[in-house]
């Protein structure tokens, strides 16, 4: 990857000068342009070509950025159809990368970048750490998991053409994290905020003061959701400032939206994407202001353009405009999502997921309650479960099932939860559609 | 040589153990003796009774998870040093005890235990002349 930031002027705040400020009309100009070449180039694909013809369109109806609703929305589950490279619009030989979703429940989905692909993905990494200050001379900790997660790699590659040294920690073993961050003079991590938290503890066990023993000063956050009160406390606890990323592997994976300076809303760009939010009932456009589900549309994607691909996250649009001079659309955090995927620790989790291996138990009922709990250590997943019949009049066997249900269900969703077993009739049943997930964390307060 | 025991699971939360006597005492079923571990989130509530078919139909009735298992109860005079040397031939014999409690049953003392191998347990019994319990 190439270091461009070191040819730029260190005092310019912006990464991209020329899109970044943009006005209204420029951006929805160029979005015009880029979305009418998108459609073009989906017609190299199977899917969006039949997607096309079902509908009665062709790329030639798309005449301007309202036209855009006339376009059917693309899900998850038809990346999960065309499994593993039936929405490509290139030849599989112009690939260089694929990531996949961390979700098991049947097919994942595969996600195709181009070498172009990679290189527009890294500068909008660099473009939002350059936005909140980060400069070549800064030394840039990736404490996120590398693999098919595309936190480690994608924060990675745009650390690098930002021109940081990067340093690719990978997530976990904290106290050679804080080992690398005090010998390196690591001044800005990425990671999940519940990380951050548990960090934190390492520091204060080891006599670590980050304030009077480190150089920190920035952190980039996301992959989980999390509350403002969570990032002011991860804020005072390490006296650094943490921004809000966000990102998914079908856009591309980090990279999307980012908080500038002033932490208001996270900067979506509008250059690569376009944003809408609609009800998710009616799929109808919802004012600025109002919740709802977000839906994106690339811009520049080469290999996997997505028209219209439902997110299920639900938020707000909060405002066109900002201080910091960019008139990049403003999106609240995320609020919650459409359906009942839980983000844990950066991982995907479907109750479906959970139901599935809990079948696979005789001694189990069907009933069942998932619980997601935030403590310093970050997130936690209580899995209560009944017991269809007493098997044992032992403590141990029954000890030993909830290890069992425990060690399938870590091989399944890879965190561990705690499972507890409870007796027949003890879960509340509700009428219809059961009630499988209460998520008290502070997030959805 | 063994008795029919009740083992009841049990949530450690308020109101499970009185809801499993309420509907044993309305049974008129009658507790020999009974005993419940302390745990973390449950545990199993173990009881011998007059009539534990009877006792086991009613709490299933009642969806309470509940199974019928066998235990070795054996009667001991109640002197000091009565349990050290019923539990020492089993402990000689190599015989392992998972759980066990005591109680005075007209006017003798029953140690009710589950051990790692009953059919063991009941040969190192026989031999060593020991009386067991079967009904009440």
């Amino acid at each position: 990857m190439e270091n461009e930031g070191i040819k730029r002027d260190y005092g310019c705040e912006y990464f991209n000068p020329e899109v970044e400020t943009l006005s209204r009309g420029e951006i929805e100009a160029l979005q015009l342009k880029r979305l009418r070449e998108t459609v073009q180039h989906c017609m190299n694909s199977a899917f969006y070509r039949s997607r096309f013809e079902e509908a009665g369109l062709t790329p030639d109806d798309i005449r301007t950025l309202d036209d855009l609703r006339k376009i059917p929305f693309t899900t998850k589950q038809d990346l999960r159809d065309t499994y593993p490279f039936g929405t490509a619009s290139v030849p599989l030989e112009k690939c260089v990368r694929l990531h996949s979703s961390s979700g098991t429940t049947g097919n994942p989905t595969v996600i195709l970048h181009t070498d172009r692909d990679l290189d527009e993905w890294a500068n909008q990494v660099a473009r939002n750490l350059w936005m909140v200050g980060l400069r070549p001379t800064d030394v840039f900790q990736n404490s996120s998991g590398y693999g098919m997660f595309t936190g480690g790699l994608g924060f990675q590659y745009g650390a690098e053409k930002l021109g940081m040294l990067t340093v690719p920690a990978a997530a976990g073993n904290s106290l050679r994290q804080i080992k690398f961050i005090k010998d390196f003079g690591t001044t800005a991590v990425h990671a999940v905020p519940s990380y951050l938290t548990r960090l934190k503890e390492v520091m204060d066990q080891e006599g670590v003061d980050p304030r009077r023993d480190t150089k920190l000063r920035i952190f980039a956050i996301g992959a989980e959701p999390h509350s403002e009160e969570q990032r002011r406390r991860i804020e005072e606890m390490f006296g650094v400032k943490a921004y809000n990323s966000f990102g998914m592997s079908e856009m591309c994976g980090p990279g999307v939206g980012f908080e500038c300076k002033e932490q208001n809303g996270l900067h979506f760009w509008e250059d690569y994407y376009i944003v809408e939010i609609v009800d998710p009932e009616t799929l109808e456009p919802v004012p600025d202001g109002e919740i709802g589900e977000l839906v994106l549309t690339t811009l520049r994607r080469e290999a996997m353009p997505l028209l219209r691909y439902r997110t299920r996250d639900l938020t707000r649009v909060l405002g066109r405009s900002c201080p910091c001079g960019r008139n990049h659309v403003r999106i609240d955090r995320m609020r919650g999502r459409s359906d009942d995927m839980m983000v844990l620790k950066g991982v995907n989790i479907f109750p479906i997921q959970i139901e599935k291996i809990l079948m696979q138990f005789p001694e189990l009922a069907s009933n069942y309650l998932i619980t997601l709990t935030t403590d310093n250590n970050g997130d936690n997943m209580t899995v209560e479960v009944e017991l269809e019949e007493l098997f044992t009049d032992d403590y141990v066997g029954l000890q030993n099932l909830a290890k069992s249900v425990q060690r399938a269900l870590k091989d399944e969703i890879l965190l561990t939860p705690y499972v507890k077993l409870v007796a027949k009739g003890s879960l509340p049943q509700s009428e219809g559609k059961a009630v499988r997930v209460v998520d008290k964390r502070s997030v959805y307060k | 040589m063994t008795l029919k025991q009740l083992s009841i699971f049990l949530e450690n939360r308020g109101g499970t153990l009185v809801r499993v006597l309420d509907l044993l005492s309305q049974a008129g079923i009658q507790i020999i003796a009974s005993s419940v571990a302390d745990t973390q989130d449950y545990g199993i509530y173990r009881v011998l009774c007059d009539d534990p078919q009877k006792a086991y139909d009613i709490l299933r009735e009642s969806a309470i998870n509940v199974q019928l298992s066998d235990v070795i109860a054996i009667s001991i005079d109640d002197t000091p040093g009565s349990a050290a040397r019923a539990v020492k031939a089993l402990s000689d014999a190599g015989v392992g005890i998972r759980y066990l409690y005591s109680f005075l049953w007209k006017g003798r003392g029953v140690l009710a235990f589950r051990a790692d191998s009953g059919d063991r347990a009941c040969e190192v019994i026989s031999t060593a002349g020991i009386t067991c319990l079967t009904s009440f």
